[in-house]
Parts: C-alpha cells; structure tokens; sequence
C-alpha cells in the first residue's frame, strides 16, 4: 500500500464518508488529495462509534443525517479509485459489515476498489475468520495495536495484521491532541522492533500538527495518521464556510511536508 | 484463538484493541476472587447487612384472587437497599474493584437505579465514582439524579445519540479506554464484553438460588413458572440461572412492547444478530446495522441490546420472550399498588402484567414466582404527570 513511497514518510488522511454529505464529502476529499495525502482512509458513519472522540462522532451524525448508508461509501471510494488510484482504506465498526452479511459486505468492497479495511471493534481474538475472508478478496485486514499492547501479543498482531500495522498513539478515543505525548515516541520505538523488515507501521489517534507528523516519522514511523483534524475542517466547510476547502488542502499540505522532513536519512 | 466468553455463538469481546488487556486482567481477578473464601464472605456480609438480603417472597393472595388462576408469588428485590436489585451486582463488583487497587469507579445509568445503587455501594466501600446518563433519562428520572449527587457520585449528562442509556455506556466505554490505570467500569446489567455477562449473572443468582430455597422450603417443589422483566436482563438471568437445568420450570422474560406510535424496546423480540457494546447479542438495528432508538414509559428498559445469555436461552428454546406495552405496564403498576399495597418499579410493572396474563392460563395450584426488580419511588413523578398531577 506504500509502494509509492520512496524513502519518505506516508500520510494517510481520514474523511467520513458521507460527511456532510455523499457529494460535499467528494469535494473534502479531492481536497485532501490536493493537498498531497499518499493513502485515503475513509469512514462508514456509525451510529455507536465508541473509538471516537467528539469530531468524528459529530461527523457521524452529520453524514446519516443526509441518510448516508454503507453503500454510498463504497459509492464514494469507486469514484475516488477512477479518478485518482490512490490506495482507501475503508474504517468501519463492525456491526455494519455484519448486518450487511460479512461476505457480500466484502464483496461489494473488493468490486468498489477498497484496499484494506480496519474494524476498530473487532480485536485480534474475533478478527481471525474476517481477516482470511478480507485477504481472500485481495485486499488487507488492518489490525490495531495499543499503548496497552503488550511485548507477547505485539507479536500476534504484527503476524496477523496485513497493509501495514495501525498503532493508536495514546490511551483513548479519536481527536486531535494539541501536544505529542511524550511517550508516543517510546511507543513507536517499540512497535518499531517488531514491525521493522516485516510490515509498514502508521501511527494515529491525536496527531494534528505538523511537528506531530514529523516526530513520528523521525521515531521509526512508516506513515502518520490524522483525521479529527481534518474531520474538524470539514465540519467548517458543512456550516458554510467557503475557504474551509481551501484550508484543508493547505493543511494536508503542511502534513505531508513534514512526512519528508521527518525520515530518518540514514536507514 | 478461541473466542473467549461465548453462550453458543453469542457473547464475545468485540472491544478496541486498548481494552483488551483491561477485560482481561478483569477476567482473571474475577476468575481468582470468585473462588476465594474472603471475597465470598466479606460479600455476603454486606448483602445480608447492608443491602438486607435475603428478600423475602410474598404470596400475592389479592392478585392471585383478581386472576383466579395459578398462585402469584412476588420476590421483593424492590425491598433492597435503594429499591431495586441493582445493588447485588455493584456490591459485588465494587467489592472486586477495591481488591483489584482501583480508585475511581465509572457507571452508566438508564432509570438512575444503577447509578444509585453504585454510587451507594462506593461510598460504602471508600471508592470515587462518576456516573453517565442521557439527558433524556436525566429529565425522566431526576429524583434519582440528587439521590446520586447526594450519595457523592458526579453525574456526567451525555447528550449524544438518543440521549439514553445506550449513548451512556458509549460514554463510559469512551471513559474507561482513556483512564484505564486507576479506573474500574462497573456496567449494570449482563451485557456488554466477556467477563460481564458472566460476572454479573453470578452476582445477581441470589435472587434464583433465593427463589429455589424459599419454594422448596414452602412447597418442596421449584415453582413452575419464573416471571421477570428484560432490560439489559440482569435480574432475570440472575433469576433464571440457578433454574437453567431444572426443565420443569418455565422461563418468561418480559421485554418493552412500548407504544404503537413511539416504538418499542423489545430487543429479542424484534431484533435482530448484532454487535454493540462489545458482544454479539440480539440488537434493535436497521437493515444497514445502524442501532435504532427505541421507547418504553420504563427508562430501565429503554436499551436496544440484551444480554448474550438471554439471546443463546431464546434460540435454545429454553426462554421465552413475550412484550407488554406501556399501557398494560401502567395498568399494572395501578393494580398492583392498590391490591397489594406495593408500588413497583414501572420497569418490575412489565413483569407483573405479563403474570397476571399467565396466571389465568395456568392451574390454580401451580405457582408464578414473578421478580419484583425494583420499587415505584422513583416512577411517582412520571404517572404524576399522566394522571395531570404536576410535581
Ligand atoms: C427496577 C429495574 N428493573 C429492571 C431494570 C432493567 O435492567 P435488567 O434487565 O438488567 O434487570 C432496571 C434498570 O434500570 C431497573 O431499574
């Protein structure tokens, strides 16, 4: 999924499907790919998103009040895919995908284009029988890992996950976080042991800035994660606001700026 | 990898990865204190001195006479320490947090009778404990919200989704994943990840392995019927439970028909396979598996999933689940108060006119033990209001 990458870090930007609605949130996105992100994550909206904090949750609410469904998701990834190639990733509670029926949920997902998908409620235990049916349409099964993770099950994830490894940065919800914990960078050093020469590592959940993206790119990172961030600014261009367009693409500009910035050069 | 904590297909762990190692260590502190001789004392004490176990069962002659059929028992939970049963399982898991060296309890509360009950339950065991609530529950059931606040809780107001008791354990999930170290999420009810379904059925089995005792001790037989109205379903897992294996005895839980315009909150009578807060159960969803909002005049039971146990005792055959609307819990709420002088719990109202349905249908010697799960304080302002009484 970062083929593309040569010796820089990768950005992976996140946008609610569907948010405010199916044709504002194309808009966002091309946006966001103006702007220079390496890999789209986009989300399916739940109405019981437990891993976000207040941004997402508010675009969840945005996106199914404009009756967006699962569909129009996948709608909205095989218009980005046509248009640009770039790599989606596909973030979804599980309890859509099993409503839809596991297969065709995955069907439908393989046949819009959809790359990997990460089901931020369905941990290792329950994601062994999903993940053979995710590879066995081609596309990646992305497992979390946690600053609770521990050495032993670090080990099983990284085995078990497939694009690359998402590691959440700090204990806690979706949103963006003014400062860099300073333990994230400790974080990405020791899922770095475990990652490296095996499967890329990006790290989410509270970067927001910049220096965040930087900083965990310098610690071993292979890409960063942001989205409450830009889920904010969409939120800005949904109540009217005509530069907020404008202001995203700048902003995932300056982000992946620093994902070049960041490398390590000797590696 | 087998999934852990399953009732047939259902049940499960379907947390964040972060959580993971907290369900754990929560699964074998438990496992290691259920067995410890200390633990099981130290709880017992305090349900028998401080919350007032055993309860006791009252034969309801003036019910029994109005239906003229089978003999209707009443098992008064609602005479608890706070008026429901919801005191048995937070004692328990309180009891369990302190021994695990946590300081700050979280809750999440529908009617406010498990914030209550939790809230007293840390006070008595020197533990902090906040509590969540929608702000439509907070409305409905204000009296409890300064029981809490006067109980030292602090009552956080979650005004996302429904505003309900669906959108209060999203908050508290959302709490604990952020406050892992010193916090202790102590749920109401037999849902959510594995070990709480078990964990909570065990605590609230006294109320059955009561029942079992005091009709053996009165007629030498098990009832034949057991009554029991289903929220999440704790108190009627922790009634059915100890009667699981004895076939003879019939299992009614009794779900929230609600109101033909406002919906309903019949979960496993309605719903369909799901994941929600963390366990694959019956859920209250749309085709795209959305969960829905759902309405019943009872708070404690305005929840769209259900216990994973009740949803493996249904397809079993084993349980039965039957729905009483608003209306006819009301009437029973009525009814009840003026036969037997014993105001209910409106959500203990659904059970009890599901009973008197049943009773006609039975003989006159058999017996309905129905599990009055909590007392009708906290539902005088509500029927107030209906009745055009402004409190
Ligand atoms: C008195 C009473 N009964 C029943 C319930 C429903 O919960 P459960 O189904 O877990 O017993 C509640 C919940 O608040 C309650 O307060």
């Amino acid at each position: 999924m970062f083929a593309s990458l040569r010796g820089e870090g990768g950005l992976v930007a996140y946008v609610m499907g569907g948010d405010p609605d199916p044709v504002a949130s194309l808009e966002s996105i091309e946006a966001v790919l103006r702007g220079g992100a390496d890999i789209l994550e986009i989300g399916i909206p739940f109405s019981d998103p437990i891993a976000d904090g207040k941004s997402i949750q508010a675009a969840a609410v945005r996106a199914l009040s404009s009756s967006t469904r699962p569909r129009d998701v996948l709608e909205i990834t095989r218009e980005v895919k046509k248009r640009h190639g770039v790599p989606v990733v596909l973030m979804t509670y599980f309890n859509p995908v099993f409503a839809a029926g596991v297969g065709s949920f995955l069907d439908a997902a393989g046949r819009a284009g959809v790359d990997g998908i990460v089901v931020p409620d369905l941990p290792l235990e329950e994601a062994d029988v999903f993940g053979k049916a995710v590879r066995k349409r081609g596309m990646d099964s992305i497992l979390l890992a946690a600053p609770t993770t521990g050495e032993a099950r670090m080990k099983k994830v990284v085995a078990n996950t497939s694009g690359f490894l998402y590691l959440v940065s700090v204990l806690g919800v979706t949103g963006a976080r003014k400062d860099l914990r300073s333990e994230t960078v400790g974080l990405v050093k020791f899922a770095r042991r475990f990652t490296a020469g095996k499967i890329p590592l990006a790290v989410g959940f509270g970067i927001s800035k910049p220096e965040h993206v930087r900083a965990v790119i310098a610690a071993g990172a292979d890409a960063a994660i942001v989205g409450s961030a830009i889920v904010d600014m969409v939120a800005q261009s949904a109540a009217g606001d005509g530069g907020a367009l404008g202001r995203i693409e700048a902003y995932v500009r300056s982000l992946k700026r620093a994902t070049l910035k960041g490398r390590p050069e000797a590696e | 990898m087998a999934p852990p904590g399953r009732f047939g297909k259902y049940g499960g762990q379907y947390v964040p990865e972060t959580l993971i190692p907290a369900v754990r260590e929560l699964d074998e502190a438990y496992s290691r204190l259920k067995r410890d001789r200390g633990f099981r004392s130290e709880l017992s004490a305090m349900l028998r001195e401080y919350a007032g176990r055993p309860t006791p069962l009252y034969y309801a002659a003036n019910l029994t006479r109005r239906t003229g059929g089978a003999r209707i028992y009443l098992k008064r939970e609602d005479l608890l320490h706070g008026g429901a049963h919801k005191i048995n399982n937070t004692i328990g898991q309180g009891l369990l947090a302190k021994k695990m060296g946590k300081t700050r309890i979280i809750a999440e509360t529908g009617a406010g009778q498990h914030g209550v009950a939790t809230a007293m339950a840390c006070a008595a065991l020197g533990l902090r404990s906040e509590v969540y609530m929608g702000t439509e529950d907070m409305e409905r059931q204000r009296l409890n919200v300064l029981r809490m606040q006067l109980l030292g809780a602090k009552v956080h107001p979650v005004d996302s989704g429904a505003k309900t008791l669906k959108d209060a354990i999203n908050e508290a999930l959302r709490d604990w994943v952020t406050n892992l170290g010193d916090t202790y999420y102590l749920i109401g009810s037999v849902v959510g990840p594995h070990p709480y379904p078990t964990m909570v059925r065990d605590f609230q089995s006294v109320i059955g392995r009561e029942i079992s005792r005091q009709t053996a001790a009165e007629r030498g037989r098990p009832p034949d019927a057991l009554v029991a109205c289903v929220g999440g379903g704790s108190n009627s897992m922790g009634t059915f439970y100890p009667f699981v294996r004895r076939k003879e005895v019939k299992l009614y839980g009794v779900e929230a028909g609600g109101d033909p315009d406002r919906g309903n909150a019949a979960t496993l009578s309605f719903g369909r396979e799901g994941v929600v807060h963390g366990m694959l159960s019956y859920v209250l969803q749309d085709g795209d598996g959305q969960i829905s909002g759902t309405h019943s005049v009872a708070a404690g039971l305005d929840y769209p999933g259900v216990g994973p146990e009740h949803a493996f005792l249904k397809d079993s055959g084993r349980a039965s689940y039957v729905t009483i609307g608003d209306d006819e819990a009301i009437g029973a709420f009525h009814t009840l108060s003026k036969e037997e002088g014993i105001i209910p719990a409106l959500e203990s109202a659904h059970a009890v006119a599901y009973a008197l349905k049943l009773a006609r249908r039975m003989k006159k010697d058999d017996v309905i033990v129905v599990t009055l799960s909590g007392r009708g304080d906290k539902d005088v302002q509500i029927i107030g209001h209906m009745d055009g009484f402004a409190i």
